[in-house]
């Protein structure tokens, strides 16, 4: 035996291993190919052979040689055999070349299902592992319908390694077998809270990753990943976590609103810049699911932009580049606030990197307005000129565009502006959108009417000097313009100056190198031409002329009746003949221009692109049915189609259903006329003025208003973009004179007609449109169906995922079991999980606990009423749940106590949810059908007030309630009972937060607002308490003041620059049933400081608050005040006046304060790396100072969060206990600080060159701890 | 999710695939052909990520690199990944690398094609992120290393002997994928 396995390894020392085969490759790289093929046979030839050793070593290369793309799915049998080895070596081996080359159509994956079960259960770790990375990239569903319960046992592994590969494995295994996610989702939910990091983590991830494909399953999880965000230093699972809440947060904005606080925490405290980029990426989101207009949001936004900012203007180009990227997202729904970083974001525009290019082209689409749209555009088209590669070249090309025609073309205020851009575009050469400008051009020619003759003669020019744009031949993509050309000037040829010279440019030889669909226009479009220029010349006593026209329309067409494209040929012929028609009846001089011209008449209107889509079937009509008996082969030969022309199945732009009789056709119409002519947002169309073939010619129609043009029509020459913006710009600015001496009359009328368009975001009713613009709006056909499109991708797999998860479990739910063992183990294995239902159910929230148990009793019981209670059982259930929202005070106190409880599942938890939430109410929907849904609301509200338990008071007389089951349910009456207790001491509070909800019912404005302050009331025992920089600065009965002691809002560049300003927000809360108006806000200045009043106002004036509060409502105003030192704190007097207005009578009242300027506030938050800090160290010139504090409880992190939020400080480093952190005083004052703390003692060194300041600030430092 | 991961040097030769979807070999090797062209055009001092290639994914992926000396660390990660995340990522798989083969060059990766995989693995498992410790991932690779060898025992010792003979005539090749520059300014993932 010990000779045949030495024996075997010298065979093996002349086998080539895995070196050998590289080395050998990188020796024959001129017969790669062919050496590879030898080695392939040597490979086929060890797989033959018993020795695992050489088939492993075989099977490795073979994993190689799947890296230089080839294919080795001929080896896969092989693979299992290496894979089912029992030494960890080629085990390993095996799986490796398994996880490259298997997937779900390999056929002998199915033979290893008992191997990998083996595996898993090895007690070998490393062998389980292994087979868990493998199983982790060929699962199939068979595969994970058979391993799932295996892999779940192995969630809890004793081994966290095993542990986290577990539950990672967990996602792909749901997403091949979807009815193992919920028996597994209470496990892996558990998972969230596992004591090692790394599980953790992999929770977290695998979690993150199902919700977000369906959120909405995952909303109740939102509590516990709050926690976790707030608990965890994990930046990868804090990331996780935060990009987690982005996806939820537009299903509840009430989450959005709790999660701002804390994560404007984040940012403002951390170092990392991926966690400082996900917040800022979240908070983004939350604002969007937000409705705008909340005044303390703005903040936010602002904050939000500030910080992009930072990070575009880093010289990381990885910064830069994210910094527009999710700058991009706030643009979409705060336009404003960042069209003030134009200068940035333009300066972006001429980066070296391809990248940041494109995505600030992404963002000016966003930020033109009416105002700016020219400026922009030159400045693109200046990048065009300059640009070197063609792809970005064409990206410009295109983004111009967009940024032109954006909804509905609303900030182009002169389109012989655009059209000359458009032209100017066309002298591009190589570009590959020569479509795009075409399609453009056709659309504001058809669109626009006041436009058509410049577009025309601009046309006609391109016409003329078609050679310029075909120099190039066919690669050349620009010559599609020609297409749109050809055909504006024959559609609109009346405004054509001299159709002659068009004509004929339209028919010179060289056109037939043109391809074969332009030409088929301009064949079509000759013809339109020659039917107008008869009409012109008919009108003259020479008839020659016009038989000259005929002539050259003969001579000439010809040419095209040859050509190799079927469409062109026989538009041309067809023509031809009708030419020669004509020129006969020339001959006989009969007058033939107006029924040439009634060829062509009508009006084309656009049509919208769904409209054919969006017919609505006629009721009755069956269209699979058949209309006459199936028709034998030989006939549907002869259904040819009849026309070819487009002309005419364009003309008619609703279609026709045959079913319906002329007679009720005509009905319609004249129905849909009326309705439209008395529907003011319907644009009437207007008969073209010369096009006078129209089937009513009495449809009343507005006639387009003309104004004055104040600008030339035309430009002399090739249009010139440039030479409008000028003019433009000189426009304006007589318009702004004019409008002081006009009255706005005549912009009214003109604002109903456009009325959509002017209402955009810009305010910019002083840009008046050059003239009047008619945007015909694409037509839609009668009835047209609602939108129906946007259906998912139906192979999606995460579709299948979208499972309810609070759901119980059901008995047939149950992951299958190898079917392989003895009944009993079977039973055992079932039990098991079952078992793991329970407990989890154990963890659930009393009130829960005690439905569940009354289930399970009644099972026992099985007795003949059961589906009667039953009955009864669901309807307590849910009266449960609404009734829970009057309970709120008490449960709120249950959760905030209990921190190691993990929120419960199931049905209780939607309400619990909201109970959460709730601490940021807004009146959503079901609060309010909650509440009204209680029967007696007041009644139920007084019995919460005063401690009944929650069984009582609901839903008593349906069932048993007064019989207590058992003991658990007592203790958990009782433990109730007693936080109703503590909640009496807190009765005040109770009572303010009551009064708020009564609020509620009736205001919806003043929520966000109060949110702050109940944060900030309510939540102190929370892990990490969310903080607020807002406190209480005066109150009496009939107003509220909450002041935000600094600046951290405002613009810290404005700041740094004069260094002596100080931005105050106050919080407005109007606590009376009446109405405040006429705030006047004043401060007694010192000499330090003063309020920042408008100019001429005198020292002592007051400033006038701008709003006024109704009952209930909070509005928060922010005032400036000058500092000459910022090393003292001081205290500023002063008073809030203000008129309290009732229905019948008001009053002057007033309201003294004192602020409180402490050092802290003129500090900014400023990052700081870890090198230059050292360097700020070393330096010298920082006084030094230091402080202690006694018997501080909190974590650590916590602590640092604390002066982080509160006094405006960034942390530079941590290692374990100990951080440096770093701030700047507005007037660019150093502050360091390093924190250590030991056994509930804080030290904090801290260094600054200021040491007034310095001292003050850890004074206030110490303060702050003090008071918690 | 992380879809793909690609390295490969600055010819556009791989040194390492891995795909957590299935392609055909070669879809495989067309996808590193066209990832290699976008990648290699790219100046080293522009950012580091791409709108991904049209062969993965879609308009949700995105390719984020890292470039060093001679190879190229390619990842096509969803929008469900942070993306200085993955260059951190992509950091602590190289500083790994770094530790494990004692000062990596491009030839550890060319003749030890497995081992480099069975570190990733303790990085990445089924394109999710497993472990970012390092000190963790080399202590696992570590290990299993150590299983291996004692699983070797006699009959192994032959051809490590013939092996090391035959890597006696191997040239002196550089070393070194200059971890000089893994300090390059990331913004780090540090702690809190």
């Amino acid at each position: 035996m010990a000779l045949k396995i030495v024996k075997g390894s010298i065979d093996r020392m002349f086998d080539k291993n895995l070196q050998d085969l590289v080395r050998g490759i990188r020796n024959h790289k001129e017969d790669e190919a062919k050496y590879i093929s030898t080695c392939i046979d040597e490979i086929k030839q060890e797989l033959k052979q018993d020795n695992i050793a050489v088939k492993a070593n075989a099977v490795c290369k073979l994993t190689y040689l799947q890296m230089l793309g080839y294919d080795v799915s001929w080896a896969a049998f092989n693979i299992v055999e290496v894979m089912s080895s029992s030494k960890f070596t080629y085990k390993r081996i095996g799986y490796l070349a398994a996880s490259q080359c298997f997937h779900e159509s390999t056929d002998v994956i199915m033979l290893t299902t008992n191997q990998i079960r083996k595996d898993l259960s090895s007690p070998n770790q490393y062998d389980t592992g292994v087979a868990l990375t493998g199983l982790s990239c060929f699962v199939t569903p068979d595969l994970a319908r058979d391993l799932a319960n295996d892999i779940m046992t192995l969630m809890s592994h004793t081994k966290p390694y095993i542990r986290k590969k577990a539950v990672l494995i967990m996602y792909k295994v749901f997403l091949k077998y979807p009815e193992s996610l919920r028996p597994a989702f209470p496990r892996l939910k558990e998972k969230l809270e596992d004591p090692d990091p790394g599980v953790q983590s992999a929770a977290v991830n695998v979690i993150c990753e199902l919700a977000r494909r369906n959120p909405k399953n995952y909303l109740s999880l939102a509590p516990l990943f709050f926690k976790l965000m707030t608990s965890s230093t994990n930046n990868w699972v804090l990331i996780k976590i935060i990009k987690l809440f982005g996806a939820l947060t537009p299903l509840e904005p009430r989450l959005g609103k709790k999660l701002i606080e804390p994560l404007t925490n984040l940012i403002h405290s951390t170092s990392a810049m991926s966690l400082l980029y996900e917040c800022v990426n979240t908070v983004i989101a939350v604002l969007i699911s937000l409705s705008s207009g909340m005044p303390n949001h703005s903040a936010s936004i602002q904050l939000c932009v500030q910080k992009l900012r930072i990070l575009i203007e880093d010289s990381d180009q990885n910064l830069k580049y994210l910094g527009l990227l999710a700058m991009s997202k706030i643009l979409k729904t705060h336009p404003k606030s960042v069209q003030s970083h134009k200068d940035l974001i333009l300066q972006c525009l001429d980066d070296k990197d391809e990248s940041i290019r494109l995505r600030a082209l992404d963002l000016l689409y966003g930020m033109v307005s009416k105002k700016n749209l020219m400026e922009i555009v030159k400045k693109l088209m200046l990048h065009v000129d300059k640009a070197e590669g063609t792809t970005y070249r064409d990206e410009l090309l295109t983004k111009i565009i967009d940024i032109c025609s954006q909804s509905n073309y609303q900030y182009i205020t002169n389109f012989e502006w655009y059209i000359s851009i458009l032209v100017e575009l066309t002298r591009l050469e190589g570009t590959r959108h020569g479509h795009l400008i075409a399609s453009q051009m056709l659309d504001v020619a058809i669109r626009v009417k006041a436009i058509r003759e410049f577009a025309v003669a601009q046309m006609a020019t391109l016409l003329d000097n078609a050679h310029l744009l075909t120099g190039n031949t066919q690669r050349n993509g620009i010559c599609e313009v020609l297409y749109a050309a050809a055909w504006i000037c024959g559609e609109f040829s009346e405004h054509l100056e001299n159709p002659m010279q068009t004509l004929e440019a339209m028919l010179r030889p060289k056109v037939a190198t043109l391809p074969g669909h332009i030409q088929a226009v301009y064949v079509q479009n000759a013809a339109k031409l020659f039917a107008t220029v008869l009409r012109s010349q008919e009108g003259n006593t020479d008839r020659t002329a016009a038989q000259e026209t005929s002539q050259l329309m003969i001579d000439r067409l010809p040419l095209f009746v040859q050509s190799a494209n079927l469409e062109v040929q026989e538009r041309a012929s067809c023509i031809l003949q009708l030419v020669k028609y004509i020129q006969k009846l020339q001959q006989k001089d009969v007058e033939v221009a107006e029924e040439v011209n009634a060829l062509f008449a009508g009006e084309l209107n656009p049509v919208a692109p769904k409209a054919q889509k969006k017919v609505p079937v006629p009721e009755g009509l069956d269209l699979d049915a058949w209309i006459n008996e199936p028709p034998s082969e030989s006939e549907s030969e002869d259904e040819k189609p009849r026309t070819m022309f487009t002309r005419e199945e364009t003309k008619h732009s609703r279609p026709r259903h045959t079913e319906v009789d002329e007679k009720e056709l005509a009905k319609r119409r004249e129905v849909r006329k009326q309705e439209q002519a008395s529907n003011p947002f319907y644009i009437k169309s207007s008969p073209s003025s010369q096009k006078v073939y129209q089937e009513a010619p009495g449809v009343d129609h507005i006639p387009v208003v003309q104004i004055d043009l104040s600008v030339p029509l035309k430009v002399p020459g090739l249009p010139m973009s440039d030479q409008y913006v000028k003019l433009e710009e000189e426009r304006r600015q007589k318009d702004r004179a004019d409008k002081k001496k006009k009255e706005k009359k005549k912009r009214k009328e003109k604002g109903g007609r456009r009325g959509k368009r002017d209402s955009g975001p810009e305010s910019e009713e002083d840009i008046t449109p050059a003239h009047m613009v008619d945007i015909v709006t694409e037509e839609m056909p009668e009835n047209a169906l609602p939108s129906d499109d946007d259906d998912k991708d139906p192979n999606d797999p995460h579709k299948a995922l979208d499972i309810d998860l609070d759901r119980p479990l059901a008995d047939s739910e149950k992951l299958p079991v190898r079917s392989h063992r003895s009944s009993e183990a079977l039973k055992t294995m079932a039990e098991e999980v079952e078992v793991v239902a329970p407990q989890e159910a154990k963890k659930k929230g009393g009130k829960e606990k005690k439905e569940k148990k009354k289930d399970k009793e009644k099972d026992r019981k099985k007795s003949k009423e059961e589906k009667k209670k039953k009955k009864h059982k669901h309807d307590e259930g849910e009266e449960d749940l609404m009734g829970g929202q009057t309970e709120e005070p008490m449960v709120q106190s249950e959760t905030t106590n209990d921190v190691v409880a993990p929120p419960p599942t199931t049905t209780a938890e939607v309400s619990d949810l909201d109970f959460w939430l709730s601490n940021a109410p807004v009146p959503s929907n079901s609060q309010e059908v909650a509440v009204t849904a209680v029967t007696a609301p007041a009644a139920a509200a007084a019995a919460a007030a005063a401690g009944v338990p929650p069984a009582a008071s609901g839903s008593a007389p349906d069932s048993e309630p007064d019989e207590p089951k058992d003991a658990e349910v007592d203790e958990s009456k009782s433990s109730k009972h007693k936080k109703k207790k503590q909640k009496k001491e807190k009765e005040e509070k109770d009572k303010k937060k009551k009064k708020k909800h009564h609020h509620h019912r009736h205001h919806s404005d003043g929520a966000g607002e109060e949110s702050v302050q109940n944060g900030t009331v309510e939540e102190e025992e929370e892990p990490l308490p969310p903080m607020s920089n807002y406190c209480l600065l005066a109150e009496n009965s009939y107003i509220k003041m909450m002041m935000e002691d600094a600046d951290t809002v405002c613009d810290i560049q404005g700041n740094l620059q004069d260094g002596s300003q100080v931005v105050v927000s106050l919080i407005f809360e109007n606590k009376c049933d009446s109405f405040l108006k006429a705030m006047e806000f004043n401060v007694l200045d010192s000499l330090n400081s003063r309020l920042q009043r408008p100019d001429g106002a005198g020292p002592h004036d007051g400033l006038t608050v701008p709003f006024q509060l109704p009952p209930g409502v909070s509005n928060e105003a922010r005032f400036v005040f000058t500092v000459k030192s910022i090393v003292m704190p001081q205290k500023l007097k002063g008073t809030l006046a203000f008129i309290v207005k009732n229905e019948d009578s008001s009053t002057h009242e007033k309201l003294d304060f004192k602020l409180h300027f402490t050092c802290t506030s003129y500090l900014i938050t400023t990052p700081c790396y870890s090198d230059a800090f050292a360097k700020l160290l070393e330096s010298g010139d920082l006084k030094a100072s230091s402080v202690k504090l006694e018997g501080v409880v909190m974590p650590f992190p916590h602590l640092l969060a604390r002066i982080c939020f509160h006094h405006h400080f960034s942390v530079v480093e941590r290692i374990d206990s100990c951080a440096s952190m770093y701030s700047r005083s507005i007037q660019g004052h150093h502050v360091c600080l390093l924190v250590k703390t030991a056994d509930q003692t804080v030290s904090i060194d801290a260094k600054c060159d200021e040491p007034s300041l310095l001292s003050n600030v850890l004074d206030e430092i110490k303060l702050t701890f003090s008071q918690c | 999710m992380i879809n793909a991961i690609l390295i490969f040097n600055n010819h556009g030769k791989p040194r390492l695939i891995r795909f957590y979807q299935y392609f055909a070999e070669e879809l495989q090797q067309q996808i590193i052909r066209e990832t290699f062209h976008l990648v290699s055009k790219r100046d080293d001092n522009v950012c580091n990520f791409l709108e991904g290639g049209s062969l993965i994914g879609g308009s949700d992926y995105k390719l984020i690199y890292r470039h060093y000396a001679t190879l190229y660390f390619v990842f096509c990660v969803d929008s469900s990944e942070s993306e200085l995340g993955i260059l951190d990522l992509i950091q602590v798989f190289v500083e790994t690398l770094d530790k494990c083969f004692e000062n990596v060059c491009e030839l550890d990766l060319i003749f030890h094609m497995d081992k480099v995989h069975y570190i990733l693995q303790e990085v990445v498992m089924g394109g999710m992120v497993l472990e970012t410790n390092m000190n963790e991932i080399v202590a696992q690779v570590e290990l299993q290393n150590r299983m291996e060898k004692s699983e070797g025992g006699l009959s192994a010792a032959p051809a490590r002997a013939v092996s090391a003979v035959k890597n006696m005539n191997l040239p002196e090749m550089p070393r070194n994928i200059n971890i000089g520059d893994l300090n390059i300014k990331v913004p780090s993932l540090s702690p809190f």
